[in-house]
Parts: C-alpha cells; sequence; structure tokens
C-alpha cells in the first residue's frame, strides 16, 4: 500500500501558503512590540492596546478574505490592519498622529480605517462595530453584491445590547456577516466566567439560529479552515456565521494595565501555546521551514518596522489651521 | 411602545404623487408632504430605502409610510425589530456601503437607546477616517408633547442631537419644509436628523413649486416686523405666529418671528440681522431651558449683538419637569400663547 501524497507543484503551494501565514504574524508581532516600545518612549500616546497572542485569527480570517469584502475590527486592530494589507508606514504614522497616518492623525491606535482595502475601524465602543457591519452587508444584500463583512469583536462585547440586536437581524435578514469573536478569556480585567452567564459563547450564539462554532484561536491553520468554510457558506447565500475564536492576549490589556487580575502561571501556561511558537514548530516537522527561511522572514519583518517607525518620525503633522477639516463633507467651520 | 397616535389620514387624500414637480401650489398635510417626499425620493434614487419599527406592516407608527409597503415591497421598507441601536447603526453601515437609506425612529425618547450609535458613529466617521468615510445617512423622528402621552413619549431633546459636531440637525415647522427638506437631506453626504413634531401630522398646508423652496440650511422670517425678534422652530413655530398676532392686534407689538428649521448648523446672520433691526429677542423653545439650545441661541446673540440689544433677552421654553400625563399638567408644562405675551411685553414699551 502506498500512501498519497499531493503532487509536487501543490505542496509547494500549500508550503507558499504556510509561510505567508507565518510571516503575517510575525510581522505583526514585530510591529506590535516595536509599538509597546515606542509608547514608553512616548512616541505613541493616548491608548495603546497590543494584539500579542492573538495573531493567529486576524491572520487566518485575512487569509479567507478577497480585496472586495470588508472588515470592521475594535480598538485591538493593529494586526488585523496589517493582515488586511494596510501599510505599516500609514499605520504606525497614525499612531504617532501624523498627516500620513490611515485617519492624517485624527484617529490613533484605536480608529484605523482605510477605504482601499474596505477596513472600516477601528471602534472603539465596545460592541458598536456589529450594527455597523451588518449595515454593509446590508448594502451588499439591497446591491446584489456577493461580498462578506467580517466583523471582529472580544468576548465583552457578548455582554453589550448590541451584540444580541445584530445577531438577531443578521440572521432574520440573513444577511452577509462573519461574526469573529475574539475570546481571549478576559473583558479588560474582567474573566469571562464573571461576566457571562454561559461560557460558552458559540453555544450562547447559536441561539439566534446561525451557523455557530469554537475555533482554536491559537492554531492560524484551524483558524483558516473554519473562516474558509463559513466565508464560502455566507457567500453562497447561507447567511451570517459566527467563529468563536478561543485565543489570548500575551500582554497587558492597555498600557496602564496592571495585570493584577491573572496569574504570570496562567499567562505563562497560555505562552507555551503561542500561536507562531508551534506554528513554526509545525512547519519545521514538515519539513517546510529551516532556520535560513525563518531568518529571512525575521529579518524583513524587523526592517518593515524600523522603516515604518522612520516614516512616521519623518512624517508632518497636519497643519493646525486644518482642525476643523472632516467635521462635515463641505468642511464648512460651523459657528 | 408607541400605538398608532393619530388617526391615519383617508388615503384618497394623498395628492397627484407622480408629478412632483407640477407647478401649482399644492394642499396637503404634514404627513402626506413626509410620504411624498419619501415617495419621490424612493422613486428617484433605487438606493433609498426605509427602515424602523411598524414602518411597513403597520404603516408607521404616525402613519407617515402607509401604503408605502405595497407600492415598494418589504426589501425596500424594512420592518426592524425592537432593536434601535442595531437599525439605526445598520443603516449608518448601509449609508456607508453606497445605499441611502431613511431610519424612522418612532420617537426621540426611543432614539436614545442608538445614541451610541448616532454620537459615536454616525457623528465621528467622516473625522475619525481622515475624511474617508461619510455617512450619507437620514433619520427621522417624532418630537415634542401635546398628546397626553407622559415622560417616555414626548420630550423635546433635539437640542441635545444640535450639540454634536458633525450631525446636521432639521426641524421643518411647515408642510412646505416637511415635503422638501428630505431630498437635500438624502444629498447630503453626511448624516441628518430630521425632527418631526407629533402635533404637526394633521396640520395642511401649502406647499409651493419645488424651485421656490428656500435651502434648507437658512432660517426664514415668517413674519416680519420691528419691535422684537421671537426666535423658535419645528412645533413652537405656529403658536409662537399666534402670539404676535395678538401682540399687533392687542398691544401695536409688530414681532418679527423667525423658523430655525436648521438647528445645526444655526443660521446666525438671520438671527442677528434682525436682532439688530428689533434690539429685542424672546426665544421660544419647547425643550427645557437649562443647558439647551435656547440657552445657545441666547448666547450666541449676546455675544454678537450685545451692544445692539435695549433689553434683557428672554426664553419661554418647557417646565423643567419629566412631562407629565394628565392634560392640564401637560398644558402647564408647555410653552403657550399667554407665556410668549407675557415675556414680550414687558421688553416693548410703547
Amino acid at each position: 500500500m502506498t500512501v498519497l501524497t499531493p503532487p509536487a507543484p501543490e505542496r509547494e503551494q500549500d508550503r507558499g501558503r504556510a509561510i505567508a501565514r507565518l510571516t503575517s504574524m510575525l510581522r505583526i508581532r514585530r510591529f506590535e512590540e516595536r509599538c509597546g516600545e515606542l509608547y514608553q518612549d512616548e512616541k505613541i500616546r493616548g491608548f495603546l492596546h497590543l494584539y500579542i497572542g492573538q495573531e493567529a485569527v486576524a491572520t487566518g480570517v485575512m487569509s479567507c478574505l478577497r480585496a472586495d469584502d470588508a472588515v470592521v475590527a475594535t480598538y485591538r486592530e493593529h494586526g488585523h490592519a496589517l493582515a488586511r494589507g494596510i501599510s505599516a508606514d500609514a499605520i504606525m504614522a497614525e499612531m504617532f498622529g501624523k498627516v500620513t497616518g490611515t485617519s492624517r492623525g485624527r484617529g490613533g491606535s484605536m480608529h484605523l480605517f482605510d477605504t482601499a482595502t474596505r477596513f472600516y475601524g477601528g471602534h472603539a465602543i465596545v460592541g458598536a462595530g456589529l450594527p455597523f457591519a451588518i449595515g454593509l452587508a446590508l448594502a451588499d444584500r439591497l446591491q446584489g453584491r456577493d461580498r462578506v463583512t467580517a466583523c471582529f469583536f472580544g468576548e465583552g462585547a457578548v455582554a453589550e445590547g448590541e451584540f444580541h440586536e445584530s445577531l438577531n437581524l443578521a440572521v432574520l435578514w440573513q444577511l452577509p456577516v462573519l461574526f469573529c469573536c475574539e475570546n481571549n478569556l478576559y473583558a479588560m480585567g474582567t474573566e469571562i466566567a464573571h461576566e457571562q452567564a454561559e461560557t460558552d459563547l458559540a453555544l450562547k450564539a447559536a441561539a439566534y439560529r446561525l451557523p455557530s462554532w469554537p475555533v482554536d484561536g491559537m492554531d492560524v491553520d484551524a483558524v483558516e479552515s473554519a473562516t474558509r468554510r463559513a466565508v464560502a457558506a455566507i457567500r453562497a447565500g447561507e447567511g451570517p456565521h459566527f467563529l468563536e475564536l478561543r485565543t489570548y492576549r500575551f500582554r497587558p490589556h492597555s498600557m496602564f494595565d496592571p495585570g493584577l487580575y491573572r496569574s504570570a502561571d496562567e499567562v505563562a501556561q497560555w505562552m507555551t501555546r503561542c500561536p507562531i511558537a508551534t506554528y513554526s514548530a509545525r512547519l519545521r516537522a514538515a519539513g517546510w521551514l529551516d532556520d535560513d527561511t525563518l531568518a529571512g522572514i525575521e529579518q524583513a519583518a524587523r526592517e518593515e518596522v524600523e522603516q515604518a517607525v522612520t516614516f512616521a518620525e519623518q512624517s508632518p503633522w497636519e497643519p493646525m489651521d486644518d482642525l476643523l477639516r472632516f467635521v462635515t463633507s463641505e468642511e464648512v467651520r460651523h459657528g | 411602545m408607541a400605538e398608532q397616535a393619530q388617526a391615519p389620514m383617508p388615503s384618497a387624500a394623498a395628492p397627484a404623487p407622480e408629478s412632483p414637480a407640477t407647478p401649482a401650489t399644492v394642499r396637503m398635510t404634514y404627513r402626506e408632504a413626509v410620504r411624498e417626499a419619501i415617495r419621490e425620493a424612493m422613486h428617484a434614487d433605487p438606493r433609498v430605502f426605509v427602515m424602523g419599527e411598524d414602518v411597513g406592516a403597520y404603516g408607521g407608527c404616525y402613519a407617515v409610510t402607509k401604503g408605502l409597503l405595497t407600492e415598494f415591497g418589504p426589501e425596500r421598507l424594512r420592518d426592524t425589530p425592537l432593536s434601535e441601536s442595531a437599525f439605526v447603526g445598520a443603516g449608518i453601515g448601509a449609508a456607508v456601503g453606497g445605499m441611502r437609506p431613511i431610519v424612522e425612529i418612532m420617537t426621540v425618547n426611543f432614539s436614545l437607546l442608538a445614541l451610541d450609535q448616532i454620537m459615536n458613529t454616525a457623528a465621528t466617521f467622516l473625522h475619525m477616517s481622515g475624511g474617508q468615510c461619510n455617512v450619507p445617512v437620514v433619520i427621522r423622528m417624532t418630537t415634542g408633547a401635546g398628546r397626553q402621552l407622559a415622560a417616555q413619549h414626548s420630550h423635546s431633546l433635539e437640542g441635545w442631537y444640535a450639540h454634536i459636531p458633525g450631525l446636521r440637525i432639521l426641524a421643518p415647522a411647515t408642510v412646505e419644509d416637511a415635503r422638501r427638506m428630505l431630498a437635500p437631506a438624502l444629498a447630503d453626504p453626511d448624516p441628518v436628523l430630521l425632527f418631526e413634531h407629533a402635533l404637526l401630522y394633521n396640520v395642511s398646508g401649502d406647499v409651493p413649486p419645488a424651485d421656490a423652496f428656500v435651502p434648507f440650511d437658512r432660517a426664514i422670517v415668517r413674519r416680519a416686523g420691528h419691535d422684537v425678534t421671537l426666535v423658535t422652530y419645528g412645533g413652537m413655530l405656529a403658536r409662537t405666529l399666534e402670539a404676535a398676532e395678538r401682540l399687533a392686534a392687542d398691544d401695536g407689538i409688530e414681532a418679527e418671528v423667525i423658523d430655525l428649521r436648521s438647528l445645526r448648523p444655526l443660521d446666525e446672520a438671520t438671527i442677528l440681522d434682525s436682532v439688530r433691526r428689533t434690539h429685542r429677542a424672546v426665544i421660544v423653545d419647547e425643550g427645557w431651558r437649562s443647558g439647551s439650545l435656547s440657552a445657545e441661541i441666547a448666547a450666541r446673540i449676546a455675544e454678537q449683538a450685545f451692544f445692539d440689544l435695549d433689553a434683557p433677552l428672554r426664553r419661554v421654553c418647557s417646565a423643567e419637569v419629566p412631562m407629565p400625563y394628565a392634560r392640564h399638567l401637560e398644558q402647564a408644562a408647555l410653552p403657550q400663547v399667554d407665556g410668549i405675551l407675557a415675556a414680550v411685553r414687558p421688553l416693548v414699551t410703547r
């Protein structure tokens, strides 16, 4: 009996995709680490929420979307923006508050926007992105387009009324939305058991009568495969789907978080499941990754991040005279 | 929840709907005017659709959308669950996605359930995205008291919304404005909130040809006068005009009455021009007095026309009480003609 293996070109394609996933996660990791340093250096101000630990989610989901699909994210969205294809330069410049930033320095870390990639925020009111996302999907439905809107939110949003209103409405109207609930177990510092009567969120979502699947959010292949299935079904007209992506953030909620609510042991336990380390090991075992390749990916990621920092440093500020621009489209300065 | 608070008009009363450009002046009710404006917009632009609670099968809480479900079908006349935040947010998202939604909220009190979407999303998106994301949504809602609907269906909170940069706030007080303001609101690339006073729906009035319409961001002098300026809008216009007639008949005082029409942006030029001629101003606003739109208007007059004033500014506002149910109490809480007369008379000595 011979073992059937895919033909070489297909294997090569699989390897290429796997390396791309690893590259995406590493880019996000290095970018976020640098953001943390830049915050200590007071180059980045305001609130800063790092995505470290959750990289597999944004990477896996984005890899299944088409360019004309839409993304709605939260205030912890640098990773989503990078994975969606927004340039690191523009993201970093936004955090520096520069005019070359995604929102010309008017949004900051929590409000990244890029209509070219259909990336619609950057919502910092927990739960508020869900109604907006179903509206984007409604527009697609009414205009006969087979696009999908991916809406990211944390498990904390499940306690908001907007979550329940939006799932209900999306199912009633069979809207093409992929609800991506990133369950990292803590709504800021409140652990899920203290804020959810039913902690099985896929089960809870299923009450709204939509396909709801729990997914290992630390495994980029698992995220990719669940998303691919869900997106295909949504695009085929089968209505909204819900993914509970079980993950963990390794860093504090924001830079002001003293981390009193969870133990160092717990964090260390989760770090053994680091999505990048485990995926690298899997690729090595498959013979798809060696030291040189990994070093090359690392090198490219670091260079991209340093280039972004230089770009942000050297970029100009929005002129103060333009303070009142973009309040209304006419840019009329109402008295 | 609100029931159909007003008997729907007989549908036979609908005016010639297919000819919005008819040159002649047409007479209709305020309710019909809003309905005709919606019909016209839906015929003119396939991106326009309506959604809200009971707008379809029920015909609208105030019967504004009666008959439109049959004409346009459930895709464009969308009944929503009682989920104000979700359907207002969906309207905002659909607007960003290329549609031109008209979202109906039953009353301004219920709009507070969607305040997050209106304030934190609709009003902020253009700015927060550095100019990338226009939000061309229109949100219509009923406002005001006078129907004994008590403290959760009767308030006049449009002044709160006028506080928010990024929103355009309109208050059509006449049948003509009800008929004509919707089209420019839909054409506006930014979010527009339209406040329709519940007592106006049964009022009849003339709608002149479209080319006679004064731009929606301008205040209009509804009655010319030289002794005192009365600034008002929406549901208070009729009784302010009535007060002006009484002042002329009984006191020989000629009051100029300004209908603001747009509460944000405010047409300061029209207000200040009038005050500089009359040297006196009284603001009539159904909203509460404290921290209000009337306070804003008074402050702007004081800031910019202080030395033109011959008398203190006065305000006639609702009593600072949650709206009571009993008719005598409700009427006592609202600005009345007598209250306007009492505010004006001491300012003008003849």
